[in-house]
């Protein structure tokens, strides 16, 4: 058919050709797909290429966090929060030690709190970029993928000589951080910042004005404001949609009410705002990366309290104070005071929350993880509604949700 | 939020069984049957407004006479305060109105609830499993399965068919 017929009148566009009207097709997406970023799984019934109506369904990761942290004590219940949004793992750590240190009432040491604000920091980076880079692949732009992977596969080395691991950090404790940052992490950090910003800016010089990236995320995936905040949205994906909500301003946990920076935020919450917002975050992260690495005080990194603290390994070999205090925390474990908490951090994704009630044992009575990706994932068949089937690949990548903190 | 505790009991009296307040966090104990008036209440009184709802929850207390305990976290957006929910159910009739019909939120959040305790929301478009599969026996959050118990039936592979 040549372009002068469709302007004929009774001639059907081809927007609103229907090759086989009445019927509809079925088509599962995922749950074991390159593109859908874990094992998520959507159903999507579809009239021709447009998505009328979708439902999807999780739980494949579930790996029953909640109730096995119910039957450990509260130090082996680190490395399971790593498991939890695995591209930003030292975040989880820094949430749920939080979490524990609130319901004993303890204050960590200072040079601790700027340690956990730096490895968080520099995690909400590793985390966008990931979450950036993949969605990019989505949409066929490997390139972007590489320039953003390089820097950040520095950030995980210098996260590497943090704490010996890459992804499964486990890198606090109750009362502190495992151990002290690497010697030359300032220079190294720099070096890593250098790089980021400039991947950072490559990425968005390839984009801003690259028309088919334009076309596939404008107006795609848009949620509104009034929607954002009934579905409980945190973070990027809704300060995308409008909302300046940012934990670290609105309730300023450790150092951040010093720092210097601000809360990106966009008005339209498509997908394309969703992604700048998250450059945006980056290059925030890295401003207040560089102005914690002047600020860091020195100091202990522990807290110097005999009923959540190990003593130093030489007075447990030296004094039998120190033998008996490191036996009485290995075999006996920590024991909050009777209550309840629910302590709340920004992570990459959003508001990251654990609800923790205790009963005074060594072992959590009940923790409940409010992942930010779980709201945020409700709201995605009313996102895909009547768009394209390759439209709900780049929604999804740009909402970056991650099975391991969806399912927990 | 003092405030917000203090409105909710003067306009609904009795039906705020115990209210406290440790480490900060505001928490009042509600009638199960006044719950959905009174979250529409936080969230429409000018000047309270909590317009999120951040997480739901339940507990299990086999100890208790109610055994149940459902735990909403609600937010304002415009004050910065929080304030935490609950309501008691008994083992035998684990049912709470859903609050589905005020934050598009809850749909999810009160599923899991039902998935993985068996509480039941009264109201509720579409009281499904979500983290288990359909066919999944039991509720493993409560105190009484075991932690190391195999399920017998594995999943059907296409339960959204349904």
């Amino acid at each position: 058919m040549y372009i002068e017929e469709w302007e004929k009148p009774g001639v059907p566009k081809p927007n609103d050709a229907k090759p086989f009207p009445g019927e509809h097709m079925y088509v599962n997406m995922g749950p074991s797909h390159p593109a859908m970023h874990g094992t998520l799984r959507v159903l999507l019934k579809l009239d021709g290429e447009t998505i009328l109506e979708s439902v999807p369904e999780i739980g494949y990761l579930h790996r029953c966090f909640e109730k096995e942290a119910e039957v450990k004590t509260y130090t082996q219940v680190i490395p399971y929060t790593d498991r939890l949004n695995y591209l930003s793992p030292l975040m989880n750590n820094v949430g749920y030690c939080m979490a524990v240190e609130k319901l004993f009432g303890c204050e960590i040491p200072e040079r601790a709190q700027w340690i956990r604000m730096l490895v968080c920091e520099v995690s909400r980076i590793c985390d966008h970029m990931v979450c950036i880079g993949t969605n990019l692949v989505d949409l066929g732009a490997l390139t972007n993928f590489w320039y953003l992977f390089n820097p950040r596969e520095l950030l995980t080395n210098w996260i590497e000589a943090l704490c010996g691991a890459r992804l499964t950090t486990t890198y606090t404790r109750v009362g502190g951080v495992s151990r002290d940052l690497p010697q030359n992490t300032e220079s190294v950090l720099k070096e890593c910042l250098k790089e980021s910003r400039k991947g950072i800016s490559d990425v968005i010089g390839l984009l801003k004005k690259n028309r088919i990236f334009l076309d596939r995320t404008q107006r795609v995936g848009v949620i509104s404001k009034e929607d954002a905040i009934s579905y409980g949205f945190t973070g990027p994906c809704l300060r995308a949609s409008g909302v300046d909500y940012d934990v670290r301003k609105a309730h300023p946990y450790y150092f951040y009410n010093q720092l210097d920076w601000d809360v990106p935020y966009s008005t339209v919450g498509d997908s394309y705002d969703r992604l700048f917002v998250r450059f945006e975050e980056m290059l925030q992260s890295a401003r207040m990366i560089e102005q914690i690495l002047e600020k860091i005080s020195s100091g202990p990194i522990m807290v110097d309290d005999p009923q959540i603290a190990m003593p130093p390994k030489s007075r447990v070999y030296g004094s039998i104070e120190g033998l008996i205090q490191q036996f009485k925390i290995v075999m006996h474990g920590i024991r909050p005071p009777k209550g309840e908490i629910y302590s709340y951090t920004e992570a990459a994704n959003g508001e990251l929350g654990f609800y923790i009630v205790s009963d005074g044992s060594d072992k959590p009575y009940r923790i409940k993880v409010r992942p930010p990706c779980f709201a945020i994932y409700q709201a995605f068949p009313e996102m895909l509604k009547g768009h394209m089937i390759a439209d709900a690949i780049a929604i999804l990548g740009g909402l970056n949700i991650v099975a391991g903190e969806l399912d927990r | 939020m003092q405030e917000a505790v203090e409105t909710l009991k003067k306009v609904f009296g009795s039906a705020v069984r115990e209210s406290d307040s440790i480490h900060g966090n505001e928490s009042v104990v509600v009638q199960t049957d006044k719950i959905v008036e009174i979250v529409r209440a936080l969230r429409d009184t000018p000047g309270l407004e909590f317009n999120m709802m951040m997480d739901l929850c339940g507990v299990d207390y086999p100890d208790r006479n109610e055994r149940f305990e459902v735990v909403y976290h609600l937010y304002s957006l415009k004050n910065k305060k929080r304030i935490r929910l609950k309501v008691r159910v008994t083992e035998l009739d684990p049912v709470v109105p859903s609050i589905t019909s005020l934050y598009k939120a809850a749909n999810w959040f009160e599923r899991e609830a039902y998935d993985l305790l068996g509480i039941r929301f009264e109201g509720h478009p579409n009281l499904k499993r979500i983290l288990l599969y359909t066919e999944f026996e039991g509720h493993p959050l409560r105190k009484d399965y075991p932690i190391n118990k195999r399920p017998k039936t594995l999943p059907t592979p296409d339960s959204l068919m349904k």
